[in-house]
């Protein structure tokens, strides 16, 4: 079965991605069905939150093309689409992330030698 | 809206990719921690437990630079390349070659410094000698040894182990 929301990755589609990736209901909703398809109350149950309001973050996944429904008309079950998540998370995401890491060190180098400049001129 | 701080990291065209941070700090200084040995040491690719033993940088057109990291386990990872151009503290050019590199070619990465109030504003574009080799760098940063951390579920994911 072909998933419906699913297309070849672009700049817009990267971006709904790291949307939809940036709520951490959404994230736990995405590692649950990792692990396999789930009926929205399944999906409900280890949430403190109302039906409805997970049906809305599955939406949100769902037009991002992480999350599709299965066939089944009675349980009508989420099932994850990995491709745009490994597309974004392996690509994008994971480089940034190294770079973040560098640059926060950097930070720190830099803040080291603004206060090592001052202390420099005060001397004089 | 605080400026410093956010990393943008954009894939351009076919073969780039292209990086800007906002650095609170003068850019001498920002350029000084990107071509001193002993501060390159202190922030690029050291983190858990890797460590740049060498750093050895030639500092002119022509001039070679060589960085080695090691691993907590004893693992290396070298690099390589010559400086094309450069301006303190506004530009650096250089071409980029992994002693195993996981892209086929060699990249040549353009650094630009600019301050503005006092802040820096760098931007980082790394040409690739095509799309493949590019993308090979954005998708293998695990491979190069460069991703510091990994949300457990990107893992899963990334890894083509989660079939539906």
């Amino acid at each position: 079965m072909q998933p419906s929301g699913y297309k070849r990755a672009t700049p817009d589609r990267l971006d709904a991605t790291f949307a939809a990736l940036a709520d951490p209901t959404r994230r736990a909703i995405l590692a649950r069905l990792a692990t396999g398809e789930a009926s929205v109350t399944e999906l409900a149950a280890p949430f403190d939150m109302s039906q409805p309001a997970i049906s809305k973050h599955l939406k949100v996944l769902e037009r991002a093309g992480l999350v599709y429904r299965g066939r089944d008309a009675q349980r009508r079950p989420r099932r994850l689409e990995p491709r745009p998540l490994a597309e974004a998370t392996g690509w994008l995401e994971a480089y940034r992330r190294c770079w973040e890491g560098n640059f926060e060190r950097l930070d720190a180098v830099l803040e080291e030698l603004k206060a090592g400049k001052k202390r420099g001129r005060s001397k004089r | 809206m605080k400026s410093t701080g956010t990393l943008k990291v954009s894939a351009r065209g076919d073969r780039e990719i292209v990086m800007t941070r906002v650095f609170d700090a003068p850019r001498s200084l920002v350029f000084d921690a990107y071509t001193k040995p002993e501060l390159l040491k202190r922030w690029l690719g050291v983190f858990g437990g890797w460590t740049m033993p060498v750093c050895e940088v030639d500092l002119r057109v022509g001039g070679t630079y060589r960085w080695v990291w090691r691993g907590a386990d004893g693992r290396e990872m070298g690099v390589r390349g010559v400086y094309r151009e450069v301006v303190p503290p506004e530009r650096l050019v250089n071409t980029e070659k992994f002693d195993e590199a996981w892209y086929p070619g060699e990249s040549l990465i353009t650094t630009t410094f600019v301050e503005q109030g006092g802040e820096t504003t760098l931007t980082v574009t790394m040409r690739y000698e095509s799309r493949e080799a590019r993308d090979s760098v954005l998708k293998s940063p695990m491979e190069g040894g460069v991703s510091q951390s990994y949300d457990k579920l990107a893992e899963l994911l990334a890894s083509g182990e989660v079939r539906k």
